[in-house]
């Protein structure tokens, strides 16, 4: 097996997992909108199969970098990045690698339910369409395959032609995530995903995240504290575009090694 | 829950004066409309109306008989004066007839009074005395009547064959030969049709009808001329009422005649919606490109900004400078040019080098086009961000993002900019006159000759039509209820245009929910 170069360590980057179970790797990586810094030279790894969750105040960058991890920044003119930033060991912005197929391999869900004006069927088929080529028959089978994935099959099932829109907005988000799932991603994206939600879909889409993590990577922006300690196994606390602390998600809530952590998680958590 | 016709309007207490101000705009608003749009409906539709015929016998002894128009003070004050429509224009040279009220002795409405509509000289009022065949017995009184009432649908019949055969046989020919296509056996070919034509109008042209005035002059009428016979003051209401619908489907479905004051306005109307849908086939897929690559695919800079302040501004052009700019540049510049390259072998005579249809809607989908660019902008405004990453998010391309996702979800916003284009250009008339629109063109830019759409020809437009009986024809007394019907019509065709653009958007909408719903 190759020996994996051991990144940098950013400040207060401690995780226990091997190099080879990494998914995603951010190394050195900054990114600035025109003038204004948004990251500096951030560095960490992402584990495989497991839920990461990035925390920090308003404007910290988190939801700037999981952005970076499918390049939605690209239609974005103002933006310049440096660093790197891997899958499976190969850069992102390769000139080989295609911005579609990337979205296709780590899919991103985002804060408020975003369904297209169309059926239920013909949103979660939206993303098997574009690839086309595929039979009506195994349509079928993948659309009820991501809606059981997505907790939303039995809910759904007998009005998949309603429109996405007369659901609920947890229904949304969880159709959102089925839509995402349909594509086969290796990653997937959280943005904040519960935000917008009671609390009741945000249990929903919560057990829905811990479960989909035996076949997926999932990085999960939050502002919410427990849901951070509830949901994921490793937790980034950002601040002012940087990597302030990464450790395991018990140990980072219960013993963060600097202060800056703790004053945000006991502020906040008090 | 109260719904819409429970709730009610009531003005706020103690708003003051500017809640009835406003609520007073309203009305006056509301009442202006429904007059103007009274005023058309009554003084159209009244047009096709049979009213009665009253015989006029004057102190004098005179008689006179009309349709009774207005009655108006004396210029001296003294007394009033009544305006007869009496027809019979080659007799007395003129339709109208004022009569001081003080000089009537009696006014009566005899049933045997007969009204001709006729293919020239319009109206004629009096009585029948006599039918002349060509061949069988002179026959009079209430014969005569009934011989003429058959008569008149068996001629109704054979014009109306001929008028197929003529369009079939002959015109085809006609065109073969001016397209230079024929040789010389089309050409005897062609004499020896319209011979035939020539004796079959002859062969309906042999009956006569004598026929008196009020005043006792005689008249000999050839029959073939006579369009319709009524006797108005025998007719009960129900029969008024079947010559009303017959006479305003004739006016829908008729070609005009006698210099656009009498007949039809189907050319008129097949001209207007024709130009306006070529305008919106036009118009559309320029608009929602220019839309879309300002709000979707261009910098959003000084200079975008700078382009977008142009495209409103160029919304308030008057038309006319739009119908200049045509005949400049698609008329004279364009056609011209086409003419050179392909229809060499007929000119001087201009093919594509002279006002038609597809240069004014061309010149009237450059009017609208700003119209379009900004309802289409607007709606790809107010669709959230979220729906645009969603999509790429999936592995969209842009070009799928917006063909699947945003321009689907724009489509509302198309059709409105495509309501508000239409409603613009239905009404225009200024900028048609200098780059197509005729006076008079029977033949409708749509038929079965190949191509079938014939966008060089010109075409007659509703608006147009009331312009021109307006302030061309001789008698504009007697166009009047023809102009008010008109535009009667040019409001409705306008008002169903724009519902079904209106239905098509409601239908698009309802499909997915609504746009306030993402």
């Amino acid at each position: 097996m190759p020996v994996m170069r051991e990144p940098a360590p950013s400040r207060g980057a401690f995780v226990d997992f091997a190099p080879e179970a990494t998914s995603l790797e951010v190394s050195g990586f900054g990114l600035r909108y025109g003038d204004k810094p948004a990251l500096r030279n951030l560095t960490l790894r992402v584990p495989r199969h497991r839920v990461t969750a990035f925390i920090g105040p308003s404007g910290c960058g988190k939801s700037t970098l999981l952005r970076a991890l499918n390049r939605l920044h690209d239609l974005n003119e103002e933006v310049q990045w440096e660093g790197r930033i891997r899958l499976e060991g190969q850069d992102i912005h390769a000139p080989e690698v295609s911005v579609a197929e990337l979205r296709r391999r780590v899919g991103m869900v985002f804060q408020a339910p975003n369904p297209f004006p169309m059926s239920i069927y013909d949103n979660v088929a939206f993303g098997l369409r574009l690839q086309g080529g595929m039979r009506k028959r195994r349509l079928d089978d993948t659309v009820e395959w991501a809606l059981r994935s997505a907790a939303l099959w039995d809910e759904v099932k007998d009005r998949l032609q309603a429109s996405a829109w007369s659901l609920s907005g947890g229904q949304q988000q969880r159709l959102v995530i089925a839509r995402t799932l349909a594509v086969g991603p290796e990653v997937l994206l959280l943005d904040e995903p519960a935000s917008a939600l009671d609390p009741i879909s945000t249990l929903k889409v919560e057990e829905l995240i811990r479960n989909l993590k035996s076949s997926l990577t999932l990085v999960l922006v939050t502002h919410n504290m427990q849901q951070a300690a509830r949901v994921s196994d490793y937790t980034a606390f950002l601040q002012d575009g940087e990597l302030v602390e990464y450790a395991p998600t018990d140990t980072l809530f219960t013993n963060p090694r600097l202060r800056r952590t703790e004053n945000y998680i006991t502020g906040r958590m008090a | 829950m109260s719904r819409w016709w429970q709730g009610r309007a009531r003005l706020p207490r103690g708003e003051g004066p500017w809640a009835w101000l406003a609520a007073g705009s309203v009305t006056l608003s509301v009442a202006l409309l429904a007059l103007l749009l009274g005023l058309l409906a009554i003084r159209g539709l009244g047009h096709f109306w049979p009213g009665d015929i009253a015989l006029v016998t004057l102190e004098d002894g005179r008689q006179l008989a009309g349709r009774e128009v207005k009655e108006v003070p004396l210029p001296d004050g003294e007394g009033r004066e009544r305006l007869y429509r009496t027809g019979n224009r080659e007799l007395d040279g003129d339709i109208w007839a004022w009569v001081p009220v003080a000089a009537i002795e009696t006014v009566s409405h005899p049933r045997e009074l007969v009204s001709l509509e006729r293919r020239h000289w319009g109206e004629l009022v009096g009585r029948l005395v006599a039918w002349v065949p060509e061949q069988g017995p002179r026959l009079e009184g209430e014969a005569a009547w009934s011989a003429l009432q058959s008569r008149l649908g068996t001629l109704e019949r054979q014009r109306e064959a001929l008028e197929r055969w003529r369009e079939q046989t002959l015109s085809p020919l006609v065109r073969r030969l001016e397209s230079g296509e024929a040789d010389a056996a089309a050409t005897d070919a062609l004499q020896a049709l319209q011979a035939r034509l020539r004796e079959r109008r002859a062969a309906m042209a042999g009956d006569r009808l004598i026929l008196a005035t009020a005043d006792g002059r005689r008249l000999v009428q050839p029959v073939e001329e006579v369009l319709r016979a009524t006797r108005p003051n025998a007719m009960g209401v129900l029969a008024k009422l079947g010559a009303w619908g017959r006479g305003a489907w004739r006016f829908l479905s008729e070609g005009p005649r006698a210099a656009n004051t009498a007949g039809g306005v189907w050319p008129a109307i097949f001209g207007t919606v024709l130009l306006v849908m070529v305008m919106s086939l036009l118009v559309t897929p320029f608009g929602v490109l220019a839309a879309v690559y300002l709000n979707e695919v261009a910098h959003q800079g000084r200079l975008t900004r700078l382009v977008r302040i142009g495209v409103r501004n160029l919304a308030g052009v008057p038309s006319i400078v739009y119908g200049v700019f045509g005949l400049g540049v698609f008329v004279y510049g364009i056609g011209g040019r086409l003419d050179a390259w392909f229809f060499a072998d007929t000119l001087p005579s201009p093919t594509f080098g002279t006002g038609g249809l597809l240069w004014a809607s061309l010149t009237l989908a450059l009017l609208t086009l700003p119209v379009v660019i900004v309802a289409t902008e607007e709606g790809l405004a107010r669709i959230p961000d979220r729906q645009r990453e969603g999509a790429l998010a999936l592995g969209a391309t842009r070009l799928e993002m917006l063909s699947r996702v945003v321009l689907p979800m724009a489509t509302p916003a198309m059709l409105t900019g495509m309501i508000l284009a239409v409603a613009r250009a239905a009404g225009e008339v200024a900028p048609l006159m200098l780059v197509g629109v005729a006076k008079l063109a029977p033949q409708v830019p749509v038929d079965g000759d190949f191509p079938f759409l014939h966008l060089e020809r010109k075409f007659m437009h509703l608006g147009y039509h009331i312009f021109d009986a307006a302030f061309h024809g001789g008698d504009v007394q007697a166009a009047m209820p023809l102009i008010y019907a008109t535009a009667l019509l040019l409001v409705l065709v306008i008002l169903l245009l724009n519902l079904t653009a209106i239905f098509l958007r409601h239908h698009l909408r309802s499909r997915h929910g609504t746009l306030s719903q993402c």
